[in-house]
């Protein structure tokens, strides 16, 4: 018998007898009821508490609050997708400016000791957003790759303030997470960190040293 | 610096008492594990405060068991989705065989090179030997795995594997193995590590990562992490070999919130960790990056024999949060090593008399004052103090006789004394005359029983018991 069938049998014919599955209420995790004023500010406090930067700004005019932050953050060379409209405004607004943009959308194999290397920051979408817990969440793409938003440096994220949800639990049910997941979806709160060395914190060990979260509005911006 | 030297230390469940003399001897052990867990504490009461943690607990227990009620079920599901998925699946009996599976997978690519997520499966079956005996080297990549790695250690903590050591010591060590400038600078250390480890995330033919939590009904491992040495693990090298102990899996992806808030809070105070990363299948042909080949192994290795008996069943739903250690008062002064076991703390006492036999770590289920801290606890409701006398009995032989090694604490001497003790205190007239007899022989009975006397003295029968006196006050003949 293979070891499959051995651990299944074994399962299967348990000798204290069947167990009952218990019926489970997820009432907890759910039914928040904030309005999307408190969205914003919960997640602006949960996502700043482990160290994300959060930057409002207009719909209209983010793409110069993303000149601005790789100014201040003195970026040279952004790793951003092509297609999704978050890196083709980008990309038209930052054509004729100082800072050298890379193609993301390309094989790994190609680029990788540049991407490690000599990439400062990556640019991404986001889905949206998670008020509770202060976390974007991503389903990265062949436009925007998985390693764009853990390899360079410094990560910019843009997040569309409507796209902030309660919590994690209302994600993964109002988008209907279990009809069909991404090769690899991710929750991302904050800059990689460790506290490895005697509890005391650390920022960028392996991913990020800093996250720079966009929040773009389309009503009023926040102060 | 101590636990520089104690890298050559082996330790042993054998060995508990005497590694836990040692342990108590060494200040700085016991500063190092005081202070990080007196943290820990406080982080966890704080992140719990504004929630209603009961009824996540109820519902993280719910979850767990419900998953456990149909584990055959899900397992096959788990398979046959992964499979659709396009990730491979194997299964293991036995830690021997998981290592075999990974190791004939890394030969099928001609690896050389292994990056390593953090697992504690993969500790638990002795992985990285395993795969430098084939001529493979496996290096650990979060940093406290690494560190612990350097310096020739197991962890000693499962979710903080370094937390044995303070940062004088690991400036040390990082200076002698990787050559860093001696330094209390965490910043420096931890960039170093970064560069050094960077390198090898290039270099690797495959990464090996471990599973928080297996869903059946999409296919998808999720890995719960900080650092993003995870993400780097399973993205960069071409080949991803995830390792899961066969109880990791849930039923519905909507199980997945409500556990992954309860570990992150419970193991360290987090609200969230920095990366939540959802697996589900290998890079299709349209992507950039990402692994071209994702396997998964189900690991049995003791876990369906647990799974027989209703009472140790609830050691399944453990998430490995840690927090049974972190609130553990012998957890904290003997620290993990002194256990000698893969799992340390209270999880560790009740998980690995069943991986390793009763007689190997017979003494772990005494390791506890009882005090019920672990119980109260743990986020998935394991009542761990039960579970603890239930192992003692069986070390006795007045279990069930279901785990391995069981009944091997039964002395003749002991039960023979028991015995004697039963038919003396159901036999009344028997009873007093033995009494008045040991009352009179006070001087003869031995003033040294074993390691009770060790820090106590030796009880003294009194030379009334209270029953005759009384008998003699009700006559008014008061004391005498
Ligand atoms: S037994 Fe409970 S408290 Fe201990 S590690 Fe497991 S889930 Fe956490």
């Amino acid at each position: 018998m293979s070891s499959r069938e051995t651990i299944l049998k074994r399962l299967r014919e348990r000798s204290d007898g069947p167990l009952t599955a218990p019926v489970s209420d997820f009432a907890v995790v759910t039914g928040r009821g904030w309005d999307a004023a408190e969205r914003v500010a919960r997640f602006e406090r949960l996502i700043g508490s482990v160290h994300g930067e959060v930057v409002h700004t207009s719909r209209a005019s983010w793409t110069d609050t993303l000149a601005e932050v790789l100014a201040a953050k003195g970026v040279m060379r952004l790793a951003l997708g092509r297609q999704h409209p978050v890196a083709a405004e980008a990309r038209s607004a930052l054509a004729d400016g100082g800072v050298e943009l890379v193609d993301a959308d390309r094989d790994i194999e190609e680029w990788q000791r540049e991407q490690f290397e000599s990439v400062d920051a990556g640019l991404t979408s986001t889905r949206g957003g998670i008020a509770e817990t202060g976390s974007l969440w991503l389903w990265p793409t062949p436009d925007e790759p998985r390693l764009i938003s853990l390899v360079p440096p410094i990560h910019i994220a843009v997040l569309d303030a409507d796209s902030i949800e309660d919590t994690f639990f209302d994600v993964v049910e109002c988008h209907a997470w279990a009809q069909g997941m991404p090769t690899n979806a991710l929750l991302i709160s904050g800059p990689s960190k460790t506290a490895d060395i005697e509890q005391t914190l650390a920022y960028g060990v392996h991913g990020p040293k800093a996250l720079v979260v966009i929040v773009r509005h389309t009503g009023g911006v926040p102060a | 610096m101590s636990a520089v030297q104690d890298a050559v230390h082996t330790y042993t469940p054998r060995e508990f008492h005497r590694q836990a003399h040692d342990a108590l001897g060494n200040p700085q052990i016991r500063d190092n594990f005081r202070r990080a867990m007196d943290g820990l504490m406080d982080k966890r009461r704080g992140v719990f405060s504004d929630w209603d943690l009961e009824t996540l607990r109820e519902l993280g227990a719910n979850i767990r068991l419900r998953a456990l009620a149909k584990l055959p079920d899900l397992l096959e599901q788990l398979e046959a989705n992964c499979q659709a998925n396009g990730i491979r699946v194997h299964w293991a009996s036995d830690g021997d065989e998981a290592c075999r599976i990974i190791g004939e997978i890394c030969q099928s690519h001609d690896a050389r090179a292994v990056i390593k997520g953090k697992s504690m499966v993969s500790e638990e079956m002795h992985l990285n030997a395993h795969l430098e005996q084939a001529g493979i080297e496996a290096l650990e990549s979060d940093l406290g795995e690494y560190l612990v790695q350097l310096n020739e250690q197991t962890p000693s903590h499962i979710i903080m594997p370094a937390i044995h050591l303070n940062t004088d010591e690991i400036s040390e060590i990082m200076h002698t193995r990787t050559g860093t400038e001696r330094t209390r600078d965490v910043d420096y250390m931890t960039a170093a590590a970064r560069q050094q480890l960077r390198e090898r995330f290039m270099a690797a033919d495959v990464g090996v990562s471990g599973v928080n939590f297996a869903v059946a009904e999409t296919g998808t491992l999720c890995l719960v992490e900080n650092e993003g040495n995870g993400r780097m693990t399973t993205t960069v090298p071409p080949v991803h070999i995830a390792v899961t102990g066969i109880e990791k899996v849930v039923e519905q992806l909507r199980d997945v919130p409500p556990l992954y808030a309860l570990l992150t809070r419970s193991a360290t105070g987090q609200h969230v960790t920095t990366y939540f990363n959802m697996i589900s299948g290998p890079r299709k042909p349209d992507e950039h990056d990402g692994p071209r080949e994702v396997h998964l192994v189900l690991v049995d290795n003791g876990r369906s024999s647990i799974y027989q008996d209703d009472e140790l069943l609830d050691t399944l739903r453990c998430i490995r949060c840690g927090a049974c250690m972190n609130h553990c008062p012998v957890y904290t002064r003997v620290g993990g090593h002194t256990y000698g076991t893969t799992y340390p703390g209270p999880i560790g006492s009740i998980l690995m008399p069943h991986m390793l036999g009763l007689e190997e770590t017979k003494d772990l289920p005494t390791a506890s004052s009882l005090c019920g801290a672990c119980g109260e606890v743990c986020p998935v409701k394991i009542p761990i103090p039960d579970l603890l006398v239930r192992l003692r009995k069986e070390s006795v032989g007045q279990g069930r006789g279901n785990v391995p090694g069981a009944g091997v604490k039964r002395s003749a001497k002991e039960v023979a004394a028991w015995k004697g003790f039963e038919w003396l205190a159901t036999h009344p007239a028997a009873w007093r005359r033995t009494t008045a007899l040991a009352g009179k022989l006070q001087k003869l009975l031995p003033s040294s029983i074993g390691p009770w006397t060790d820090y106590r003295s030796a009880p003294k029968p009194a030379k009334a018991s209270l029953h005759a006196l009384v008998k003699r006050h009700r006559r008014g003949e008061g004391e005498s």
